[in-house]
């Protein structure tokens, strides 16, 4: 049973104290252009998920704590938490760049972004 | 089987005591042992060497362990419903009064019906099941099954509530040691050295493990003296906690572990006193130790689970423990030094032994063995054994020339004996290394895999780790100890402890022995077994790789070896080992199967702890609960709720009290309790918009003190919630939802203001338990709550349907809405849960006069069908839109976005064959459908039968005097006027679709 921190009020406990929220970072096409929302990509954001060996980003709720959602940086292989961080933020810029996969496509541009500031 | 005591004499049997004399009883038999006897030593001296019979083909089976990787030797203890079943009698500790019987035999032990399933045994070979009960397909449920269940399964469960109580412990360790053992003491010592928190848990009664016959010296002395000392040592320790009697079952993601501790198992005076009967720990350790020794393999040769062949470690326990011989005259088979000192402990005893060496020749515990006097056969392997009538008993042995590789034996000698000691090597207990995902590699001097890489804290050390040597098991033992204690801790230093300085026999290596030839073809009544508790021989899995199985994964499931309780603790290396052969691969090219937990069974009474009967789920009620209690409610659980289905009167059965209620509602007035409908406060300048987003519909056009049904969709455009919303405020709402919803529609307004719309300025407060909540419905309501003194206007104009009141009902502080669920004139009354009571009682006072009667949730259900409304999970079963049920209109066609708004535009959603929402009558009135029956496109004698939609909603409407229902049925809205056939067992109902609305379509009672 995984350790989980929340990292909103610092709580920390059994998995079961929070709720998992599957992936993170998905975007809702709909909030952002109502209007012209392709068939192919209201799937995507609806189904279509990653599942990487490795390095993975997903969300958890703190159930029995404070309430709120954050984000977690977690190995699917080791099981170990690399980073807790907020809901509405991004990972730390070195696990951007450790990501593999879909993620790290995901993050190039974000990854540009973080060194620009 | 009486026939010679086995009880030696003199002071052998280092554990028991021969003055403390025990009674018991097995299968009914008055027995007797001594205190620090097991079951298992007990009933073998008493001359009884049958413990029970085998799980497929029924054979005669005895002891072959000694501790808990016996297979065998399964029983139930104990009686009624304090019978445990399946236990392992090398396990369970002797006491005055135990009563225990064997298992899956019938009628008795020695003569077994089943055990024809033997003779017949070249029909039932691997994957018998899967090719055999294939048809006719109506025989496995009738036949087959039955049957099956019969002959097989293990021990019965027991009968009754259980008596005992069970507790969980949630503990927190800085290092867990699991097994006491020579190296799990070493590296609890040395980890305790540091200052660390440390647990040691063994699952025997004692610590050491094997230490007391294991040889070797330990600073010049018996290892058992050393043993003593550090027990001793680490039970005064303060920072150190031992358990025995503790089995760790399972090993879990970040160290996570669970003890399964016997309290008072062993001395049902302990229950008496108030102890539970088991305690389950669960560990949450820094890093974990694991010293959890090695099993002993059995040999696979012909017939090699006749009752008297056992593990040579578990001959040399029963002699040296328990002062029991196996048997008067015996063989060692082996091949490795090992067993030679069983031989030894054997001729010591003064029974007679004789050793057979599938290996040119031993290391030195052969010398002393030969040197006693021991007649050693190298090169020889037991072809077979003879028994007497029945297989109950063994006569002699057939020994062999053994050549490895060569195939049948040519000439045999024939060795009379009672009791064969086999040991094939030792494998490491490495099942809780591999519970979570821990890597093996195979080591050839061992022939066996050990621990490899790990991705939580865990070592291990000692024969755990392959490493058999004393001295390197004690070298690596206090340095896991110090390690791991550091990286649990790292704030702590080493006490740089040295390991004692140990000896021991130096032993020659093994050599591997799969498989030992026989006399004629397998099935020739010769079975090599290699999964004792699951009855899979060598054949068995040569015949799974024949057939294509060619991953062991697949003979696994094909064969069943190595599953069930046993978990393949005795089988896995050896049944490997005969895969390799059998394919020309090697062992680790076949790779090894999934050890999963628990590594033995433990007690449903420890994972149900005390959360049993009151503490099962917390139970919620209303502020009215007594009431409904006082009042002979019928309640039924709604989520946590306990909500008060109908109240019968005298000797009114359900159905009449509640269509009493339902007229009553109709005509004059009713009463219900409604508190548990969940109320969420939406509060802050945003809230209107945030709304928007979160209902179909719209909600920043309401008017304050108005109030609006709203549906709610998920993202993929399906129904999760319904209810109304008043505006109490411009920047305050109050939100209803199903009395099911309320926790999680609260948490699903929570997700999307904190993950999507984050810049809200916007409050969610769930407030159900807040209020206090009462529906006055009929068309005598008005008239009610005028009695009670409101401080505002009644009338149909100052006070219309869907709009709210705040203010005082005589002392009551109150909101009142001004909705419906039933269809008739009706009020929603919420008073502060305090004063709820009071309300309620003031109520009823003021309808009296009115004939108000209180009704319950099946009332309320069957109103509101009477008018057609939905139940979100009756109507809606999370795959069905606002269209579907005919509620497209609010659906909002302005609103540039809300959840589920674009899914909705898909085309599967649009499609017109989409089951729709209609109202059925049956061609009878008296025929009420079931729920979920369903409709047929066209009746047929049998089936198949397609069907177009099933019933959601059914009952005998009493306004209506006659049956009514709702189905969702293909483009069902089409079919209106046309008659449906629902097919149900022995009949045929029949139902015409008509609108869904049965009562009273216009809404007059309703804006009355």
């Amino acid at each position: 049973m995984l350790i989980v921190t929340c990292p909103v009020c610092g709580a920390s406990g059994d998995e079961t104290d929070f709720h998992a929220g599957s992936e993170a970072h998905i975007r809702r096409p709909a909030t952002h252009d109502p209007t012209h929302i392709s068939d192919q990509a209201q799937r995507d954001y609806l189904f279509m998920r990653r599942n990487p060996k490795g390095l993975h980003f997903e969300r958890w709720r703190c159930d029995r704590g404070c309430g709120k959602w954050f984000h977690a940086a977690r190995d699917t292989v080791t099981m170990e938490f690399k980073a807790f961080y907020g809901a509405m933020e991004l990972p730390p810029v070195e696990l951007m760049e450790r990501a593999t996969g879909e993620w790290a496509s995901f993050f190039e541009d974000k990854i540009k972004a973080a060194k620009a500031r | 089987m009486t026939s010679k005591p086995y009880r030696l004499g003199g002071a052998a049997g280092r554990l028991i005591d021969r003055t403390r004399r025990i009674h018991f009883t097995f299968d009914g038999q008055s027995m007797t042992g001594f205190a620090g006897d097991t079951l298992a030593s007990a009933v073998m001296a008493n001359g009884q060497r049958i413990f029970g019979r085998s799980f497929k083909y029924h054979r005669p089976r005895g002891l072959v362990g000694l501790g808990s990787e016996e297979m065998n030797a399964l029983v139930g203890v104990g009686e009624g419903s304090r019978h445990e079943p399946n236990l392992r009698a090398t396990q369970v500790e002797l006491y005055d009064g135990l009563a225990a019987v064997s298992q899956n035999r019938w009628p008795s032990l020695q003569f077994d019906v089943g055990s024809l399933n033997n003779v017949f045994s070249r029909f039932f070979p691997g994957g018998f099941y899967y090719k055999t009960f294939m048809w006719p397909r109506k025989f496995w449920k009738s036949v087959y099954e039955p049957l099956i269940r019969r002959a097989a399964g293990l021990g019965k469960a027991p009968e009754g509530r259980d008596p005992d109580s069970y507790e969980h412990l949630h503990v927190h360790c800085d290092v867990l040691v699991v097994g006491a053992g020579v190296a799990g003491l070493a590296a609890a010592e040395a980890a305790a050295a540091t200052g660390a928190r440390v647990l040691l848990a063994d699952e025997n009664p004692r610590l050491g493990g094997l230490a007391d016959i294991a040889g070797g010296a330990i600073e010049g002395a018996a290892q058992l003296g050393w043993v003593q000392a550090k027990a001793a040592q680490l039970a005064e320790a303060e920072n150190v906690h031992v358990l025995t009697r503790a089995t760790c079952v399972g090993h879990w993601h970040h160290n996570y572990l669970m003890l399964f501790e016997r309290v008072a198992d062993h001395d049902p005076g302990l229950l008496r006193d108030g102890a539970p009967r088991h305690r389950l720990w669960k560990v949450r350790a820094g890093q974990v130790i694991l010293a959890t020794g090695a099993i002993e393999r059995p040999l696979a040769f012909a017939n090699n689970d006749r009752p008297g062949i056992m593990l040579a470690t578990a001959a040399r326990g029963l002699v040296e423990r328990y002062g029991v011989a196996p048997g008067s005259s015996g063989i060692v088979f082996t091949n490795n030094d090992n067993a030679y000192r069983t031989a030894l402990a054997l001729k010591a005893a003064g029974v007679a032994v004789r050793v057979v060496d599938s290996r040119g020749r031993g290391g030195v515990l052969a010398d002393q063995a030969r040197q006693a006097g021991i007649d050693i056969m190298n090169n020889a392997a037991i072809a077979g054994v003879e028994t007497s009538l029945g297989g109950l008993n063994i006569r002699s042995a057939k020994i062999a020339t053994y050549r490895k590789g060569s195939g049948r034996v040519v000439n045999e000698t024939k060795l009379d004996c009672d009791f064969i000691a086999m040991s094939g090597g030792f494998n490491p207990a490495v099942h809780l290394w591999c519970h979570n995902g821990g890597k093996l590699k195979f080591d050839v001097a061992l022939q066996s895999f050990r621990p490899d890489a790990h991705r939580d804290g865990i070592r291990a050390v000692g024969a755990a780790n392959g490493t058999l040597d004393l001295a390197a098991a004690l070298a690596e033992a206090y340095a896991a100890g110090d390690q791991a204690a550091r990286a649990a801790r790292p704030k702590l230093k080493s006490a740089k402890l040295k390991a004692p300085k140990a000896s021991q026999e130096v032993e020659a290596p093994l050599e591997a022995l799969w498989f030992s030839p026989a006399t004629g073809k397998y099935n020739e009544g010769n079975k090599h077994f290699i999964d004792f508790q699951n009855d899979v021989t060598a054949a068995d899995l040569e015949l799974a790789q024949r057939e294509g199985y060619e991953s062991v994964e697949h003979t696994k499931r094909y064969t069943t070896f190595g599953m069930a309780t046993d978990q393949g603790k005795t089988s896995n290396i050896n049944g490997l080992g005969i895969l390799a052969e059998a394919s020309g691969k090697t062992i680790p090219e076949i790779g090894f199967t999934t050890f999963r937990p628990p590594y033995t069974p433990f007690s449903f009474g420890s994972i149900a702890g005390a959360l049993t009967k009151k503490l099962f789920l917390p139970i919620r009620r209303t502020p009215v609960f007594d009431w409904h209690l006082a009042n002979a409610a019928v309640f039924e659980p709604i989520g946590q709720w306990r909500r008060a289905y109908t109240y019968p009167r005298g000797s009114e059965d359900r159905h009449a009290a509640i269509a009493r209620e339902i007229l009553s509602v109709r005509n004059s007035v009713g009463l219900l309790d409604a508190s548990t409908l969940g109320k969420i406060e939406i509060k802050g300048p945003d809230a209107a918009e945030f709304l928007d987003r979160m209902y179909s519909n719209t909600f920043s056009t309401l008017k304050v003190g108005r109030c609006r049904y709203g549906l709610m969709m998920n993202e993929l455009g399906f129904l999760i919630d319904d209810g109304v919303t008043v505006r109490l405020a411009d920047d305050h709402f109050l939100m209803h939802t199903t009395s099911g919803g309320a926790d999680r529609i609260a948490a699903w307004l929570e997700e999307w203001l904190q993950t999507e719309w984050t810049q809200y300025k916007v409050f969610v407060t769930p407030v159900t338990e807040q209020w206090a909540q009462f529906a006055i419905a009929g068309p005598k309501a008005r008239e009610v709550l005028a009695k009670l003194e409101p401080s505002f206007e009644l009338s149909n104009e100052a006070f219309p349907h869907l709009s709210m009141k705040d203010g005082k009902l005589g002392p009551y502080p109150v909101r009142v809405f001004r909705i419906s669920f039933s269809g008739e004139l009706s009020y929603e009354v919420a008073v502060p849960a305090n004063l709820g009571r009071g309300l309620w009682d003031a109520i009823i006072d003021a309808g009296r006069e009115f004939g108000l009667t209180v009704y319950g949730t099946e009332a309320l259900h069957i109103l509101r069908a009477e008018k057609g409304y939905i139940v979100i999970g009756d109507e809606t079963d999370g795959t069905v839109t606002p269209a579907d049920v005919g509620l497209d209109g609010l659906v909002s066609k302005k609103k540039a976005d809300f959840i589920g708004k674009r899914s909705l535009e898909q085309s599967f959603l649009r499609r017109p064959d989409r089951k729709q929402l209609v109202g059925l009558l049956t061609e009878d009135p008296n025929d009420v459908l079931p729920d979920g029956a369903h409709a047929v496109k066209e009746l047929k004698d049998k089936p198949p039968m397609p069907t177009i939609g099933h019933v959601t909603s059914s009952y005998f409407s009493p306004t209506l005097q006659r049956s009514i229902a709702m189905a969702l049925i293909e483009n069902g809205r089409a079919l209106v006027g046309q008659t449906l056939a629902f097919p149900l067992e022995g009949k045929v109902m029949k139902a015409k679709i008509v609108d869904p609305v049965f009562y009273d379509k216009e809404g007059a009672r309703l804006n009355a």
